[in-house]
């Protein structure tokens, strides 16, 4: 359609709408649509600290990546942690939100208590669970010592400092997905769970039979978001892991933290662009799975 | 839902979110006190959560030894700036999607979504080097860059103005002869208010958390954020606990009171929008 097709209003109008949305575009472009598709193009090429394109590869960096211990390791904590994570904060939140779900007394309170760590900066909670998780004067030890246990140093032994963090980032994400299944749980309408209480059925029915049912939906796409999100887990590893206190390297070395340590401390930007890209084929499955079950399910 | 009333059922139901509730503010309430205590109180066994003499002084500490207050007002002005540039360009671009039809809009608009899904992770490799490029890096203006748009915001503008501005308001303006642009500030802008107000908490949250960006993109201290600061701090140095904890304190103080001023539309929001916190 050509603009002398259009009434002066019209006209007017194709004007404003051009100018203002082309500078957010190119905004967009700049900041989002361009770095995505370069980072393709990075991970095919042999980088050097001034020449991020020094020579084309091919897919030279996608062999030596599935080579690298450091990055089959980072994969597999990764892996872990995403998983448990999720795990336990979605089941976790599901008991909350089925506590929460009818009116009570003081549920604001609860639900705020819950939701607190979610909207705090990552920083400073882990500074604080780094000091609790001390060996010699931390909380939890002292917490222990009344069940008889000696003191841990939680972030110490490579086993245990991927726990100490998966609990950490389970008590950080809880009150998300409590927030959501909540949400989902008053949804359902009071009738459904009227009908059956008259027809009988017990509280443990009630749930296994209408609300898991209807919620399950809402649990995938919490399941999912907390998937995608641990796989980007980097700053409290960063924090927890490091300094005189902290944990040994490897132990606790995820994803993002390699691509972080291979791209900017050692400025091998075309092979971290390559592990970037793994990381973003991750996310982009585990979004299409979201998308397929969601649309099954309607 | 109407529960017969089971009052053993009840008080369990309280004691066990009771103890759960306590478990979840433990580490703030730990980190309150070890902020008050004085030095030799702070490594005392067994462990006190109420110090024996309260003091302030962790915080003059903080404020003392590392550039805590230029950390501070770094965080603010990022995290202003940032809030500032969402806001404007998310009413704009979310008025525009939901008033107006133009050729490719339907692209556009999923374009911009679609980047939303994407991790900051993942592309920010390209984007340190584009800062590179215009050399941006130890700038403000390449430590604000990446947080002056957000997709969300679009999509929850448009929202809103789908919701609550009628198309005859539009009319009537424009046959009173006002300009678009006049339509759009005077007009649209002050009936997206309330709207501005809830987009403005995420804004300014996210960027104030803002970590592994400020971390790549700055090496001068002069621009490091408070949460880059106590990042860095705590890393390189062996840490005196009780100013560590007082500027974490610092660093949650702002936060924790929009957020228990706000509780209600930060929770609505996130449910609506999906947005993380």
């Amino acid at each position: 359609m050509s603009s002398a097709g259009l009434s002066r209003t019209e006209f007017k109008k194709r004007i404003f709408v051009y100018t203002s949305l082309l500078p957010i575009l190119a905004v967009y472009i700049f900041l989002r649509v361009l770095p995505i598709l370069q980072n393709f193009l990075y991970s095919f090429f042999e980088s050097t600290v001034v020449n991020p394109l020094q020579e084309f590869i091919g897919l030279t960096n996608y062999i030596d990546i599935f080579a690298d211990q450091l990055f089959l390791i980072s994969l597999r904590n990764t892996t872990v942690f995403a998983v448990f994570v999720t795990l336990f904060s979605v089941m976790i939140a599901l008991v909350l939100a089925m506590l929460l779900s009818g009116k009570m007394r003081l549920g604001v309170l609860y639900e705020t208590l819950y939701f607190l760590p979610v909207i705090t900066p990552m920083v400073p909670v882990a500074v604080v669970w780094k000091w609790i998780y001390d060996p010699t004067y931390g909380l939890l030890n002292y917490g222990l010592s009344f069940l008889g246990i000696k003191p841990i140093a939680w972030l110490v032994y490579p086993d245990l400092a991927m726990w100490a963090i998966i609990i950490m980032s389970v008590w950080k994400v809880i009150g998300y997905n409590m927030i959501i299944l909540l949400v989902g749980i008053r949804d359902i309408p009071d009738t459904f769970l009227e009908a059956a209480m008259i027809d009988g059925a017990n509280r443990l029915q009630v749930f296994r039979f209408i609300i898991f049912p209807l919620l399950k939906p809402i649990m995938l796409f919490v399941t999912v978001i907390s998937t995608i999100n641990a796989y980007n887990v980097f700053t409290q590893v960063f924090i927890m892991t490091s300094g005189p206190q902290g944990a040994p390297g490897n132990a606790v070395r995820t994803l993002v933290f390699d691509i972080y340590e291979n791209a900017f401390r050692y400025f091998k930007t075309g092979y971290a662009a390559s592990e970037a890209v793994v990381l973003f084929l991750i996310v982009l499955f585990l979004t299409l799975v979201q998308f397929k079950l969601v649309g099954r399910e309607r | 839902m109407r529960i017969p009333r089971f009052s053993f059922y009840g008080a369990a139901k309280h004691a066990l979110l009771a103890v759960g509730g306590a478990f979840m503010v433990l580490p703030f309430v730990w980190m309150l006190s070890t902020s008050l205590k004085p030095p030799n109180e702070v490594l005392s066994w067994p462990p006190e959560f109420i110090p024996r003499h309260f003091t302030l002084e962790n915080f003059a500490t903080v404020f003392q030894t590392a550039p805590f207050v230029q950390f501070f007002f770094n965080s603010v002005a990022m995290a202003a700036t940032a809030t500032v540039s969402v806001l404007f360009l998310s009413a704009l671009a979310g008025y525009v999607f939901g008033k107006f039809r133009f050729p490719g809009k339907n692209f556009l608009f999923i374009l911009i979504l679609a980047t939303a899904m994407v991790p900051f992770e993942t592309y920010m490799i390209p984007l340190y080097l584009s800062m590179v490029g215009l050399k941006w890096v130890n700038t403000f203006q390449g430590l604000v860059a990446p947080y002056l748009i957000m997709s969300y915001g679009i999509f929850f503008m448009r929202q809103n103005v789908l919701a609550s501005i009628p198309d005859e308001i539009l009319d009537a303006s424009r046959i009173d002869g006002a300009g678009e642009f006049r339509i759009f500030f005077a007009i649209i802008l002050p009936m997206l208010r309330g709207a501005a107000g809830a987009l403005a908490i995420f804004a300014f949250m996210q960027t104030w958390a803002a970590f592994i960006w400020p971390l790549i993109i700055t090496s001068d201290r002069g621009l490091w954020t408070m949460e880059l600061g106590l990042g860095m701090f705590q890393y390189r140095f062996t840490v005196d606990l009780g100013p560590i904890n007082a500027g974490s304190m610092l660093s949650i103080l702002p936060v924790l009171t929009v957020f228990l001023l706000m509780r209600r539309h930060i929770v609505r929001g996130i449910t609506l929008t999906g947005l993380k916190g």
